[in-house]
């Protein structure tokens, strides 16, 4: 079946078979292998993209249900080589360990930040709660949320805007 | 895993929906949100060979407030009702029990038609819908229906709509008079399906006394189920110490638990009575000045 999505602002045309699941559509046809695939049952998290700006798990929608649909995955977080405050934050937190789960907590806390710019500890555990890390715990996790939250409230509230303006032109 | 190859068909309107359904019968399964289909077809418990996807149908979308009450669309999602602020006041329920189900991504997508008709158990949208009276209208071949939400579940997975039949609404009735409600959950994690869980709705007169009383029980029988007996002895008192704990004791009478991993039958009965006096105090409380907590 023929779909047109837009992906990190970029319009790509494909034929798809109905079943292949949007994680899948992006890693293997699009190669955009930043949204991970972390299990069967929709609970890790890992596969997290936005879907029309909200965030899904992309290993539980179909591709063609994103036909003429906008999806923003973990690549269109960096601009021009510029990481996005929420990875810089994730970064400078130390958030992460191996990194899997990693792709999946920023669009998470990228949606979060979107709709709630000043999140509570409490709002950024709800928020990240179907994202799971088996490595390096949530405490630093959070951090880095506060981190980005308060990076993005200044200055850095122009950044963000423009990602959502144009999302990535790397590719 | 992927899941099994299917036709896929997309249709515009219900009418196009239900003859898709018609013509396919048990090859078919339809598509809501996916969040329960898509997973099963990914592990292949379930190999639809058509799949009909409701996505497009904007006839079964959103809410409207009807004479008799609320009428939700069956591709409401759980999202969209847990942020629904204007139904906060008198619909209270629904905004509490939406975030206790799944995760935030997860009711990104998940719908209430979607929930009503899989019949899981411990489906909070059953619950709550046992705790409002709700009704489920169905569409199908044959023209629509309402199904009393007690005649709705029939056994785990098992509704009481026909074949071709679809859930296209849930009609919540209005509240006669003030209104409180609370959703109470026990989780073994953040997410997770209840270990047991209760909705409580409470509807008082001019007296403080109570004019209309749901509760809903959620996992702890083959559907979800309702605690009449607790209800039975709320209406037309006030909501007093004594009315709530003897509420309270007889809720779990209703209620058939499993011993399982998660907790023996005796444990999740008391779980029950322990949320319906917290859930009874706090709703007490909030109509303070209507219902008088002595
Ligand atoms: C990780 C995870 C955790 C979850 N936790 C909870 C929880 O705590 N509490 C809870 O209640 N639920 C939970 N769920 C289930 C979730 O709420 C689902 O969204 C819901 O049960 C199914 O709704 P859906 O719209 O996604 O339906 P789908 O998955 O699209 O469909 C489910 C079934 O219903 C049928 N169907 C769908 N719509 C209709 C309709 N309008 N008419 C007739 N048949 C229809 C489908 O054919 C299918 O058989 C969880 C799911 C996941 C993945
Ligand atoms: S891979 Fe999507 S939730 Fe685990
Ligand atoms: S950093 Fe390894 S799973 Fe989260």
């Amino acid at each position: 079946m023929k779909i047109a999505v837009k992906v990190n602002g970029r319009l790509y045309e494909s034929d798809v078979e109905p079943r292949t699941l949007l994680a899948y559509y992006l890693r293997e046809t699009l190669n955009l292998t930043g949204t991970h695939i972390g299990c069967d049952t929709t609970s890790c998290g890992a596969c997290t993209v936005l879907l029309d700006g909200e965030a899904v798990k992309s290993c539980t929608v179909l591709a063609v249900q994103a036909n003429g649909r906008e999806v923003m995955t973990v690549e269109g977080l960096e601009q021009n080589g510029q990481l996005h405050p929420v990875q810089k934050a994730f970064w400078e937190a130390h958030a992460l360990q191996c990194g899997y789960c990693t792709p999946g907590m920023l669009m998470a806390s990228y949606a979060l930040l979107q709709d709630n710019p000043a999140p509570t500890e409490a709002e950024i555990r709800e928020a990240l709660s179907g994202n799971i890390c088996r490595c390096t715990g949530y405490v630093n996790i959070v951090k880095a949320v506060q981190l980005a939250a308060r990076e993005l409230s200044g200055e850095g509230q122009e950044a963000l805007q423009e990602v959502e303006a144009h999302g990535a032109s790397s590719n | 895993m992927f899941p099994n190859a299917f036709r896929y068909e997309a249709p515009a309107t219900l009418d196009e929906a239900i003859r898709l359904i018609a013509e396919h019968a048990y090859d078919a399964k339809v598509l809501a949100g996916g969040q329960s289909l898509l997973p099963m077809m990914k592990l292949r418990i379930a190999a639809p060979a058509v799949l009909i996807d409701l996505g497009g149908i904007g006839e079964l979308k959103g809410w409207r407030e009807t004479e008799e009450g609320l009428r939700i669309g069956a591709l409401a999602r759980h999202a969209d009702l847990e942020r629904a602020a204007a139904l906060y006041g008198r619909y209270p329920l629904l905004s509490r029990t939406a975030r206790w189900i799944a995760d935030p991504l997860v009711r990104n997508r998940g719908t209430i038609g979607g929930s009503l008709a899989h019949a899981d158990p411990a489906s909070d949208w059953g619950t709550a819908m046992i705790a409002l009276h709700a009704e489920v209208e169905a569409a199908g071949p044959e023209g629509s229906r309402r199904i009393p939400i007690d005649d709705f579940f029939v056994d785990t997975f098992v509704t009481s709509l026909e074949e071709g039949e679809l859930v296209v609404a849930v009609h919540v009735p209005a509240p006669s008079g003030p209104v409180a409600a609370r959703y109470m959950k026990l989780e073994r994690k953040a997410g997770d399906f209840a270990i047991a869980g209760l909705a409580v709705h409470i509807v008082t007169d001019g007296d403080g006394r109570v004019a209309e009383a749901g509760i809903g029980i959620c996992a702890c029988g083959p559907v979800p189920l309702r605690a009449a007996k607790a209800e039975a002895a709320l209406v037309g008192r006030p909501l007093t110490n004594d009315t709530i704990a003897e509420a309270s004791r007889l809720v779990p009478e209703d209620a058939d638990p499993a011993d399982d991993l998660r907790g023996s039958s005796d444990y999740k009965r008391d779980l029950l009575r322990v949320f319906a006096l917290r859930a009874l105090r706090e709703i007490a409380e909030e109509l303070e000045g209507r219902a008088s907590i002595a």
